[in-house]
């Protein structure tokens, strides 16, 4: 734990969890889709259900997905920023399954028609976790630059992703895989120490049998 | 941080002939890999943005639950008359407490310290002392360090959140490192500076966190008062020479222990203590409306 996370953040109230962690998580899913979000369907799950409104959950998560941070004073009126800009947005409740009780899944889609579904956690002092993508295992916190690739189970799958990682001298600091079943989805998730370079993951996506690469830069654009 | 007892900070102190603050300072430079200038600045930038925040304070503005809004302002009036029997730099610590904690439930701008619900404590003490005794910023970004270090040794040692220590966690740790800021720049040293801190806690032991609603306004905006208030009380205990009679790392021991013991309707659930008496109820259930 650092000084700062004792004194500090600078953030707009009043819940570290259910506002600072609730844009962080709007933010991070927003960088994940990689373009201006059109259409956000958000459903909150728990006691981002039952105590968001007053802890301004729903406006935190609109904040974040429009690009703000968790200081930004305009998080209060995020709504009217998301309409200038034309984003469309709608809530609902969930019952998520085996889920943190302040948690949200987001149905998001892009200007570019690009779509993304995440399911998110916050986990208590504005920190967050991303727990599903596309419905997938994920389990990251966004404090990395993260590469997650959605392939086939099939071999080498792993080893072509971290043969590149290994020529473009990225460094991982954790990795984790995960399948839904034997030849069925599998997911790998890998939290690097510097930025995997754009040419890089596009280079993957069009590898056979790789379905989708997503990834987390957390250089500011 | 690198210290796991307030302890190890004392003696690292004595042992190097360095002030308390700068062996908090020196730790963060090597975890962070920082330079003095950044780690001393990025403290002075809290300190001028808890300034900021309580300038920014509006007294039109109500909480979404509408139950929080205008106390800062009617405890300053009360001070600016005289009506006030603690006198006015008491007064003015209160105020500020209550002006932060609204600020925070209408999402106004603050400083977690440590978390956004005791963010009042920490600012109400030091800037009301800062305009008192006119010392420096340089000063005061001292005793921003003094409490930090306090408040991660209770982060690492027991717990800050109330979702999983109670109230004690939040308040009781704000006021212990308030506490242990104020003894600082009275001109207190190691001894106490951590005695200070240790009594701060122990008269916030068992506090629990009950909030009506879910939300962080009532009581926690108020709670900020106590918060402040015992720690100006505390160094003043310890700068009159009077110590805890349990050690200062025990007493965040049983803070912990206290913590663990509580049942989770004590815990941020807001489902027991204040929420749970029927005007709480009544009105968690007009919010759900």
């Amino acid at each position: 734990m650092n000084l700062f996370d004792i004194v500090g953040p600078v953030m707009v109230g009043p819940s570290s969890s259910h506002t600072a962690g609730a844009v962080r998580i709007g933010y991070i899913a927003r960088l994940l889709l990689n373009e201006t979000v059109k259409k956000a369907e958000i459903y909150l799950h728990g006691s981002f259900l039952a105590t968001g409104k007053g802890h301004g959950t729903d406006r935190a998560l609109i904040a974040g997905l429009l690009g703000m941070h968790p200081e930004d004073e305009r998080i209060p009126n995020s709504f009217q920023v998301a309409k200038e800009q034309g984003m469309e947005f709608s809530f609902a409740g969930i019952e998520l399954r085996d889920a943190h009780p302040n948690s949200v899944l987001m149905k998001l889609s892009g200007t570019s028609g690009r779509e993304l579904e995440v399911e998110a956690a916050s986990l208590g002092g504005g920190r967050i976790k991303i727990c599903k993508l596309d419905g997938l295992e994920a389990n990251f916190c966004g404090d990395y630059p993260t590469l997650i690739v959605h392939n086939l189970d099939q071999p080498g799958h792993v080893a072509e992703v971290t043969s590149m990682l290994a020529h473009k001298s990225v460094n991982i600091a954790t990795m984790q895989l995960y399948r839904d079943k034997r030849g069925g989805d599998a997911v790998m998730i890998i939290e690097c120490d510097k930025e995997v370079p754009a040419e890089s993951v596009k280079w993957l996506e069009k590898l056979e049998g790789i379905r989708k690469v997503t990834y987390l830069s957390l250089t500011e654009k | 941080m690198s210290f796991k007892s307030l302890k190890e900070i004392v003696d690292s102190a004595r042992e190097q002939e360095k002030p308390f603050w700068r062996i908090i300072m020196e730790d963060d430079m090597s975890e962070r890999m920082v330079s003095e200038e950044q780690s001393f600045g990025t403290m002075k930038q809290m300190y001028d943005t808890m300034r900021l925040a309580d300038k920014s304070y509006d007294e039109k503005l109500k909480s979404a639950s509408e139950l929080v809004g205008g106390d800062g302002r009617r405890m300053k009036d009360a001070v600016e008359h005289g009506k006030t029997m603690s006198g006015d730099f008491m007064g003015e610590v209160m105020g500020k407490a209550l002006k932060m904690g609204e600020s925070n439930a209408c999402m106004k701008r603050i400083v977690a310290a440590p978390t956004a619900g005791s963010c009042g404590v920490m600012p109400a003490v030091f800037l009301t002392y800062q305009e008192k005794y006119h010392v420096s910023d340089e000063k005061m970004t001292e005793a921003m360090f003094v409490a930090a270090g306090i408040g991660t040794v209770i982060a690492e040692r027991a717990f800050i959140a109330g979702a999983t220590g109670g109230c004690q966690a939040e308040i009781g740790s704000a006021s212990a490192m308030a506490a242990g800021g104020l003894a600082y720049l009275q001109g207190g040293r190691e001894p106490e500076i951590v005695h200070a801190a240790a009594m701060a806690l122990k008269s916030l032991l068992g506090l629990v966190c009950d909030p009506v609603a879910g939300l962080v306004e009532v009581p926690c905006v108020k709670r900020n008062v106590i918060g402040a208030v015992n720690a100006i009380t505390s160094a003043d205990m310890a700068m009159a020479g009077i110590v805890s009679r349990i050690p200062p790392d025990e007493v965040i021991d049983a803070m912990r222990s206290i913590g663990m013991a509580l049942p989770s309707s004590l815990k941020e659930t807001g489902e027991g203590g204040l929420a749970a008496t029927p005007t709480g109820e009544e009105i968690a259930r007009r919010i759900s409306e």
